[in-house]
């Protein structure tokens, strides 16, 4: 899906939802912010630094970040190899990332399953080892694509309760990519819709979900558009 | 007297292949080594050219992409008489590499396997490699890899793959008799291999001694691969866990 028109900002530390039916370019959003497809025009600018470059340039911007899909996207392997992975990707002693993985494995609730084979666990789980393993790496910018969409709600809850605590106590700006209106409502301190590849609107949580501008976004929010 | 069509010549086969085994019989134990040597070796060079081209096809995107992988499909099914030919026309004393006197040699041998070899390893490595799903490929990226890494661990989730295209190609190796007897010329202790015995024992009438070879050519078939399977298998559990990335700092 082509973005256009996508002029968005993110403030440090806040907690930014992008809202929108499914094939509105949320993803795209996500994969340019994360470097991993280039835009074909425009600008993207993390810290302030523009990120277009050579490989190097947009890996050493790449690491400050981190993104978790919808799908897991584990590695055939380990818990704890899945979790450290980021970390021995940056070169971290091994006592270090010893250190770290367990401590996130305790942030995620899942201590105890270092050495459990990702292809035991079951979707909550697998997802919070994904929410770890991007965590670990203490990234300044968290961003999530859909993350509990296949999940029950008390996986549901755990996530969000992580991703919160993320953003509070280490202060990690998170971009949440979800149309769960009720999660964004949830999270967000401020809320972008896009639809057709377009951000419609952004601002604050209240005043998109309470008395948003476009008529468009009224639609979706209330639940009254047909896509 | 009652005739039992091959089946007598099988069982007595059988028990003459116990027979050498057991008792180590100096003439079959050159022929296997001749045999492992040869394969192993060809295997070997087989994988270190094979899993690094079929790897670089599959993680790349180059204008003549497809053609190269038709000629790799079309390479694993080289006749191997045909390879033998081309060998023996290349390295006779009036072929182009006569100058290195390799005909009816061991090391002919194994170039005639690696021919062979090579692009059954670089084609069913292909196949593994592009069938690690996209999104962990993304991930490796997303995640901060850069490309020696992201190579890595794209072939470690793509191991099990990897030990077959090792697996399928000692297996062709080892079985493979028509090149080996063009460019080795089956002269014992030198180049007999266990397949080229058996040929000539079967030429010869020989059939029990030949269905002996042929038992002890499975046994030792089934055994290595006894052995990668079990080396796929307890790899499973080793992803990252043998080693500590290399450092790539970025700065």
């Amino acid at each position: 899906m082509a973005l256009r028109n996508a002029s968005l900002s993110v403030n440090k530390g806040e907690i930014l939802a992008i809202i929108g039916p499914s094939g509105a370019g949320k993803t795209t959003l996500l994969r340019l912010v994360n470097l991993l497809i280039q835009p074909t025009s425009g600008l993207i600018l993390f810290n302030d630094v523009n990120t277009s470059g050579d490989d190097k340039h947009q890996r050493s911007l790449r690491r400050q970040m981190s993104l978790v899909l919808q799908y897991p996207a584990l590695f055939d392997t380990t818990v704890f190899n899945n979790v450290a992975l980021g970390l021995k990707i940056r070169g971290c002693p091994e006592t270090v990332i010893k250190e770290k993985v367990d401590n996130m494995l305790a942030v995620v609730g899942l201590s105890g399953f270092e050495k459990r084979m990702v292809k035991t666990l079951s979707g909550g789980e697998a997802q919070r080892i994904a929410l770890a393993r991007a965590l670990v790496t203490e990234p300044k910018l968290l961003l999530l694509d859909e993350p509990t969409s296949n999940l029950d709600p008390k996986n549901v809850s755990i996530i969000e309760d992580i991703v919160r605590a993320a953003n509070t106590k280490s202060q990690v700006t998170v971009v949440l990519a979800t149309h769960n209106l009720n999660q964004a409502k949830r999270l967000a301190q401020r809320v972008a819709f896009i639809l057709d590849g377009e951000i419609v609107e952004e601002g604050a949580s209240k005043e998109i979900f309470e008395q948003p501008k476009d008529e468009r976004t009224a639609t979706y929010v209330d639940g009254r558009m047909i896509y | 007297m009652i005739y039992l069509g091959g089946w007598e010549e099988i069982g007595f086969g059988l028990f003459r292949a116990l027979q050498l085994i057991f008792s180590g019989d100096p003439e079959v134990l050159r022929i296997t080594l001749i045999s492992l040597r040869v394969s192993g070796t060809a295997t070997l060079l087989g994988a270190a050219i094979g899993i690094p081209v079929g790897a670089s096809i599959a993680l790349r995107r180059f204008p003549a992409r497809t053609l190269l992988i038709s000629v790799i499909n079309t390479l694993m099914g080289l006749p191997p008489v045909v390879v033998g030919l081309f060998l023996y026309l290349m390295l006779s004393n009036f072929g182009p590499m006569g100058f290195l006197r390799l005909l009816y040699t061991p090391e002919a041998m194994v170039l005639a396997q690696l021919v062979l070899v090579a692009p059954i390893t670089a084609g069913v490595t292909l196949s593994a490699v592009s069938n690690v799903d996209a999104r962990l490929k993304e991930m490796a990226v997303s995640l901060g890899a850069d490309p020696l890494q992201e190579v890595r661990i794209i072939l470690r989730e793509a191991r099990l793959g990897l030990l077959t295209a090792v697996i399928v190609g000692f297996g062709s190796a080892i079985s493979e008799v028509g090149a080996i007897m063009m460019v080795g010329g089956n002269l014992l202790g030198y180049t007999r291999a266990l397949t080229t015995a058996i040929v000539l024992l079967t030429n010869q009438g020989a059939f029990t001694e030949a269905i002996a070879l042929g038992i002890i050519l499975l046994g030792l078939a089934f055994a290595i691969n006894i052995l990668l399977t079990y080396l796929q298998l307890r790899t499973k559990a080793g992803l990252f866990a043998a080693e500590t990335e290399r450092h790539h700092p970025v700065t």
